[in-house]
């Protein structure tokens, strides 16, 4: 018990390391409405009542996702899995980013506590509505 | 005040949840452990010291509350007090009756209540108005002559809205006198009246964890003309109610802490209601599309609950721990059950800006200095978050 180091914040934060490295500084995010680059994908699911809002845009060259971006309104791990999806996916293959589930995402995040599995179930789901907009829109 | 702690650079803005133990009750309470340890039950020397302390305590709790002593029961919390008063009284019904409670209630008396109407009971639900306050007419209502305990939150946990008890007592006892009025003072005890014939209550719970004393003890009030049945069983203390060897160093901690309450209860008022204020309108200044939920006058001085558009809770309780401050949000996120705030949205609120809800809570040791430094960084954090925000 005399162990217990009370003195900082940075104690048994309950997410892994790299889900608060995202959270604090999540990577590609789109600060503005939309993109301030080409994209030909885009998609969107949740909604606010239910407490998480993901929309993912993404720029397709020669079956590759050259770029990506996002917004998010939700919860640590629906920022972090967003953020660490945009980094998966940028130079990927878009039939390999189609077969990307929420495990590999949990996976890349270094684990999520059970009741959080849920949120990054989301950013999966974005992404493969974007790669279906390509393809409908502008493939 | 705001110097019996040992600077720490970290700023607790959550003595809703609880509060830490004042130093004067640890000092209090510290005989009790291992000088005067003796079981009240006990015939012997060791015994009979700890029972004449238990009994001052009882005094104490008694006048603090301007009751008996035979109506103080001593607890392990305000859950349990809750939890006592509403099943204790119901064990006199052998047919499952009526109950009404508030639409804003502490988890305490609603799972209680989920239970009851699993067992058949009748639970009506009394809801509020978009400020949180009783709708007295549906009240008035709901009371019928089949009603036998009606249990409303005295200052409610999440939004601080102050219930007129004394009004709704007689309201209650108007329609049917024979209806038992329960209160969870819980919230209530460090700033509010707690005196039960103004109240006009039967039951009424509280904790010492709110009020600057230790976890783990609680006081239920029951009048003389209640009969309550065992929710524990075993050796009869407190008249056979709750068993077990009584809590004797937090019971004086908690009569401690009591003591310190009556004496500096007034000047907290006045200085934390300004401290509350000025967080209220340096957050409206600087920050767009931020609602204040609950009534602004018919609160306590030290609950603030906001929405702020765009901005989900758990973000900004996550990102406000990591500047250095302790809030806590109504966002399902924060709970395992993933639903938002059943308290928020009584209130009509829609579940978007349920998700999007901050409490602040303020305590003896908030300092004008902590709610300058947040509302300094309050904003950044906001503009931060909604910039990558997808609402």
């Amino acid at each position: 018990m005399s162990n217990i180091d009370v003195k900082g914040n940075k104690q048994n934060w309950m997410y892994s390391d790299i889900v608060k490295d995202h959270f604090f500084n999540p990577r590609n995010i789109v600060e503005k409405d939309s993109p301030n680059w080409v994209y030909n994908g885009m998609g969107e699911v949740g909604s606010p009542a239910c407490g998480d809002v993901m929309k993912i845009w993404i720029l397709v060259e020669d079956n590759r996702i050259k770029k990506c971006g996002w917004k998010t309104f939700g919860c640590a791990s629906a920022i972090a899995s967003t953020s660490i999806l945009s980094e998966m996916i940028i130079g990927m293959e878009i039939e390999r980013a189609e077969k990307i589930g929420p495990g590999d995402i949990v996976e890349k995040l270094g684990g999520l506590p059970d009741n959080k599995i849920h949120c990054s179930v989301l950013g999966d789901q974005a992404l493969r509505k974007a790669i279906i907009n390509f393809k409908e829109e502008y493939a | 005040m705001g110097k019996e702690l040992p600077k720490n650079n970290y700023i607790y803005f959550d003595y809703a949840a609880t509060t830490p133990v004042d130093q004067r009750v640890l000092l209090a309470m510290e005989p009790y452990w291992y000088k005067v340890y003796g079981n009240p039950s006990s015939l012997h020397l060791k015994g009979r010291e700890a029972k004449v302390v238990l009994d001052d305590c009882r005094r104490l709790v008694a006048d603090f509350l301007n009751a008996k002593e035979r109506n103080v029961y001593f607890t392990a919390g305000g859950t349990e007090s809750d939890n006592l008063a509403l099943l204790g009284y119901l064990k006199n019904f052998d047919e499952p009756k009526r109950i009404v409670i508030s639409d804003i209630e502490h988890k305490a008396v609603v799972r209680v209540a989920e239970h009851l109407e699993r067992e058949g009971w009748k639970v009506e639900r009394c809801p509020v108005d978009l400020n949180g306050l009783i709708d007295e007419e549906q009240l008035e209502k709901l009371i019928d002559e089949d009603t036998v305990l009606v249990s409303i939150i005295y200052a409610n946990n999440e939004i601080g809205v102050v219930q007129d008890i004394a009004k709704l007592s007689k309201i209650i006892k108007d329609k049917n006198a024979k209806t038992v009025f329960h209160t969870d003072a819980c919230q209530a005890t460090n700033f509010l009246n707690m005196n039960v014939e103004d109240l006009g209550v039967d039951l009424l719970s509280f904790s010492a964890s709110k009020i600057y004393g230790p976890k783990g003890v609680g006081v239920l009030y029951a009048n003389d003309n209640l009969k309550l049945g065992p929710m524990i069983w075993g050796g009869g203390q407190e008249k056979g109610m709750r068993s077990g060897t009584e809590n004797i160093p937090g019971i004086v901690g908690m009569c401690e802490a009591i003591k310190i309450v009556e004496k500096i209860k007034d000047a907290e008022n006045r200085r934390l209601f300004l401290l509350r204020e000025k967080l209220i309108s340096g957050i409206l200044n600087t920050i767009d599309g931020v609602h204040i939920n609950g009534d602004r006058k018919k609160c306590l001085p030290n609950i603030i609950n906001i929405s702020v558009e765009g901005v989900e809770g758990e973000s900004m309780v996550l990102y406000l721990d990591e500047a250095g401050f302790g809030v806590s949000t109504g966002s399902a996120c924060s709970v395992l059950d993933l639903k938002p705030s059943s308290v928020l949205l009584a209130l009509g609120m829609s579940e978007e800006l349920a998700h999007c809800s901050l409490r602040i809570s303020l305590g003896r040791y908030s300092s004008e200095e902590g709610v300058d430094s947040f509302l300094e960084i309050f904003p950044k954090i906001v503009e931060r978050i909604r910039k990558f925000s997808a609402v």
